[in-house]
């Protein structure tokens, strides 16, 4: 075990713990713009900043191992001045349109350059003009909001294992992109969405939705495979705007293209919104109310099973639907009815 | 089931923890991505993964071995897999002796499948199934992660029973990271079947025609109920063809384009005297209906999914469904009262109350309650509220009178429908990374359905050429009962002499031509494996 100090505050931590993850466990906040704890520290924001005892610089904390009675300092007017520089150097060629912008309100840059209070710029030039590109329907990417974070680029090769983009150019010119500059065409998984610290990267089909207080958070269980993801649904009034997960669950915050970008069928127009009855064979669908239908159903039933006996009647429930509905179904076919005849799709 | 349960024996962040790893019939990248990140991360950590599938699957590319067996081998790789490890001694004698039996019928219908014969029947190189009794024999603790393309056969059952040989002669089971593991294709068909949504089986696999537990529901349910062992799915077609079934309620389901061979289950859902079917959508299958119940999504409603880890998970209602949409609880109430005659049709029957009705017949949930689930999921067996939830099962004891696991003899069967001289191919079904089952959903979703619009069929560029198939160019697949037409890609992710259509697409629908040959023990259809002929 290893015993150090940060901001006055003594911890003891295991061999190979990084002095930003001390500092973390000791709940001394560091501000970080390429960090994350998912993935392998990286080092390029220089956000992170601390000044070591013994050391003649400041170091980036992400990447500097603790080491046993080392002293740590957080908090100094130079690396106040030192952090301030880098977010405004960050923000000289950014562009200033966070109203409109759809990261809004979760867009680390703006909570930093709030935080240090960042109001005009002493680095005012030149401004990058990387187009804004989304020929796919999931991913839309802005270039000219990237910071360079490398976040998305370690995300798709370290977790999703598929490397589709990475670095191209070097220094103002500098870009996230896929080989060759072609268009993104991969799993469109949305990881890298997930972990863009700014609006660079943002979910196609969340543009133009509503982002701020009017959009009501729901944690659920995904809809789809069996690996059972928990999402959060952010819905306005009925209409599911936006699907994404929290970092501490079970699934680690990942999702898949499905999961992330399928949830448009929940608000379709095909939605079936009313009881339909065909009163005869080779008839038409009638709109029904409630009552018809329902009384209609369990006659049929009835009739069948006062005919024919219980088993000429079955049930298949569902593998996608919840294990209530599918309880109190079997439930239904059992002791309603009077037959096991109910199965589901677990064979499909 | 020779250890007494049907689910993943361990937990999916465990896979990490894995030193090797052995994916058969799963395409886990595609179908179960966040279960594939586990994988990954093993492999990035050193472990060695196997992977036993006829296509190149995207799992290959982070496998250390990769056996291309011809579909519909996977019990006789299996067991030549295991013919190694006996030979080489790489069995764990310790376990095979504390917690097993039937070892001794085991070791003697093994010695015929040396890798010799492996390989003639499998296709797969006698060297590789040697190194593959190697690595998954010496790992200190290995994983078998398996799905539709090991139970999608005739026999079907077979195959299980040979990925349970595989975990039990290594002493893979009931120990961390390591398992039996099936991964469950929809968000809730763990708990559909932990529901009793099964012919033989009332909640919890407690079996319909043991007097017990009739008793304990009648009990339970204040209802006389029948000891009759109902209709699996794939029975049930038949009975309705031959008129014994009349009536049938489906929900959430769309069999008329998920079953194999679907001109014959059209044909039987069309011959019922009555049709319910409830569903957001208007579906091939609501197509064929008498009356059509508009169903609620999983954003409209609150309830819990258990997943393929066993993992029990609160869904809760974000928005209210359209139109007159009511949650398929609500139904399914209001439909039970009436028939029964009882019960108040003004009340609205309450999730957490059903909930805690069906644990309390089901000690492996009965510690669960919503209030517990508000905070964590937890996974089953948990039987008391101070119980955690069992992160892998088996560690002490099976769930057999004896408490042993029991080894089964596998023998080489083959598939029912093999390739001739008019239907030359063999085609497998399954699912692509941008849809789901048949599609009603993801295709109604905008970005989905653009990068994958239409349905495909993957042909190898040898065959291609001897066709003279172009990639993208149309072409008509054939079996013996059905016929679609759509879009060649050429490719070779299959082998030569194998095709692969995703089931998807309703336009080519490719369970038009599967075969509903049926395991016989667990009534599963084959759509794994039938014989088709290409024209172009």
């Amino acid at each position: 075990m290893i015993n150090l100090t940060i901001d006055d505050k003594q911890i003891e931590v295991d061999e190979g713990t990084t002095v930003l993850e001390a500092a973390k466990e000791l709940g001394v906040p560091i501000p970080t713009l390429c960090h994350d704890d998912r993935l392998k520290p990286f080092g390029a924001c220089r956000l992170c900043i601390v000044e070591i005892a013994g050391m003649p610089k400041p170091v980036t904390s992400c990447t500097t191992p603790a080491t046993d009675g080392m002293v740590v300092k957080t908090v100094s007017e130079k690396l106040h001045r030192l952090r301030k520089t880098t977010v405004e150097l960050l923000l000289s060629d950014h562009p200033n349109d966070c109203m409109v912008c759809i990261s809004s309100g979760e867009c680390k840059l703006q909570e930093l350059a709030y935080l240090y209070g960042i109001r005009e710029n002493r680095f005012t030039g030149e401004m990058r003009d990387h187009n804004k590109i989304d020929t796919n329907p999931f991913i839309t990417r802005e270039q000219n909001k990237c910071v360079m974070c490398g976040l998305c680029v370690r995300v798709c090769e370290e977790v999703q294992g598929v490397g589709a983009i990475g670095y191209a150019e070097r220094g103002f010119e500098a870009r996230v992109t896929p080989p060759f500059g072609q268009n993104l065409d991969c799993e469109f998984c949305g990881q890298c969405v997930s972990i863009c610290p700014t609006g660079a990267l943002s979910g196609g089909i969340w543009a133009g939705k509503p982002r701020g207080d009017s959009v009501k958070f729901t944690d659920t269980t995904c809809t789809y495979c069996g690996c059972g993801c928990n999402i959060t649904l952010r819905s306005s009034g009925d209409e599911v705007v936006r699907v994404d997960s929290d970092k501490d669950n079970h699934n680690r915050g990942w999702l898949c293209v499905k999961g992330r970008f399928g949830f448009e069928f929940i608000n379709s127009k095909d939605r079936l919104t009313t009881p339909l009855i065909r009163r005869e064979k080779g008839g038409q669908f009638e709109k029904a109310t409630w009552e018809e239908a329902l009384d209609y159903v369990a006659g049929r039933f009835t009739e069948i099973k006062d005919k024919n006996g219980a088993d000429a009647v079955a049930g298949l429930c569902s593998a996608r639907c919840t294990n209530e509905e599918n309880y109190l179904f079997q439930k239904l076919m059992r002791a309603g009815i009077g037959t096991n005849n109910v199965d589901h799709c677990a064979r499909y | 089931m020779k250890f007494g349960s049907g689910a993943m024996t361990n937990s999916v962040a465990e896979i990490a923890e894995n030193k090797a790893i052995f994916v058969i019939g799963s395409n886990t990248t595609e179908n179960h991505p966040i279960i594939a990140l586990r994988m990954k991360e093993a492999v990035a950590n050193g472990a060695e993964l196997i992977v036993a599938d006829p296509r190149k699957i995207p799992l290959v590319k982070f496998a250390t071995l990769w056996l291309r067996h011809r579909p519909g081998t996977d019990a006789t790789l299996l067991n030549s897999i295991m013919n190694v490890i006996l030979a080489e001694g790489l069995e764990d004698k310790k376990f095979i002796d504390e917690r097993t039996e039937g070892y001794e019928d085991f070791v003697k219908s093994i010695e015929p499948f040396t890798p010799e014969y492996g390989a003639e029947i499998t296709g797969v190189a006698a060297d590789d199934i040697v190194k593959a009794g190697r690595i998954f024999g010496s790992a200190e603790n290995a994983g078998i992660y398996y799905a539709m393309g090991i139970t999608q056969h005739s026999m079907g059952t077979n195959n299980v029973c040979a990925v349970g040989n595989l975990a039990m002669v290594t002493g893979n089971i009931g120990k961390y990271a390591s398992g039996v593991n099936p991964l469950r294709g929809q968000n809730n068909v763990q708990g559909a079947c932990d529901m009793g949504g099964l012919p033989n089986v009332y909640p919890g696999y407690q079996k319909v025609d043991v007097p017990a537990n009739q008793e304990k529901f009648e009990k339970g349910w204040g209802k006389s109920l029948s000891a009759k062992v109902g209709l699996a799915a794939t029975e049930m077609t038949g009975a309705m063809l031959d008129g014994s079934l009349k009536g049938m309620y489906i929900f959430g389901e769309n069999p008329a384009l998920s079953d194999p061979n679907t001109t014959h289950s059209v044909k039987a859902f069309k011959s019922l005297e009555f049709l319910v079917v409830q569903d957001l959508f208007m579906t091939d299958t609501a197509q064929l209906a008498d009356v059509v119940l508009p169903g609620a999504s999983f954003a409209e409603k609150d309830g819990t999914f258990t997943s393929s880890e066993r993992r029990v998970q609160r869904v809760r209602k974000a928005v209210n469904s359209p139109g007159e949409a009511k949650t398929d609880l609500a139904i399914i109430d209001q439909i039970y009262k009436r028939i029964d005659g009882e019960g108040d049709l003004g009340k609205t029957v309450e999730a957490s109350d059903v909930f805690d009705e069906a644990v309390s017949f089901w000690p492996a949930m009965a510690g669960m309650s919503y209030r517990r689930l508000e905070a964590d999921s937890l996974q089953w067996p948990c039987p008391t509220e101070d119980h955690a939830g069992t992160r892998f099962l088996f560690e002490e004891t099976f769930n057999r009178e004896n408490g042993k696991a029991l080894f089964t003899a596998v023998p080489f069967v083959a598939s029912k429908e093999l390739p001739d001289k008019e239907y030359p191919f063999v085609l497998t079904t399954g699912r692509e990374l941008f849809h789901y089952h048949t599609g009603t959903m993801t295709r109604r979703s905008s970005g989905l359905n653009t990068v994958a619009p239409e349905a495909f069929v993957e042909v190898n560029p040898a065959d291609a050429e001897v066709l003279g198939v172009g990639d993208g160019q149309r072409l008509t697949v054939s079996s013996r009962r059905g016929s679609i037409r759509l879009k060649a890609r050429v490719s070779n992710i299959v082998p030569p002499n194998v095709i692969f259509i995703p089931f998807h697409y309703k336009e080519a629908a490719a369970n038009l031509l599967t075969s509903d040959a049926m395991d016989p023990v667990c009534k599963i259809m084959e759509a794994k494996v039938c014989a088709v002929k290409i024209e172009v």
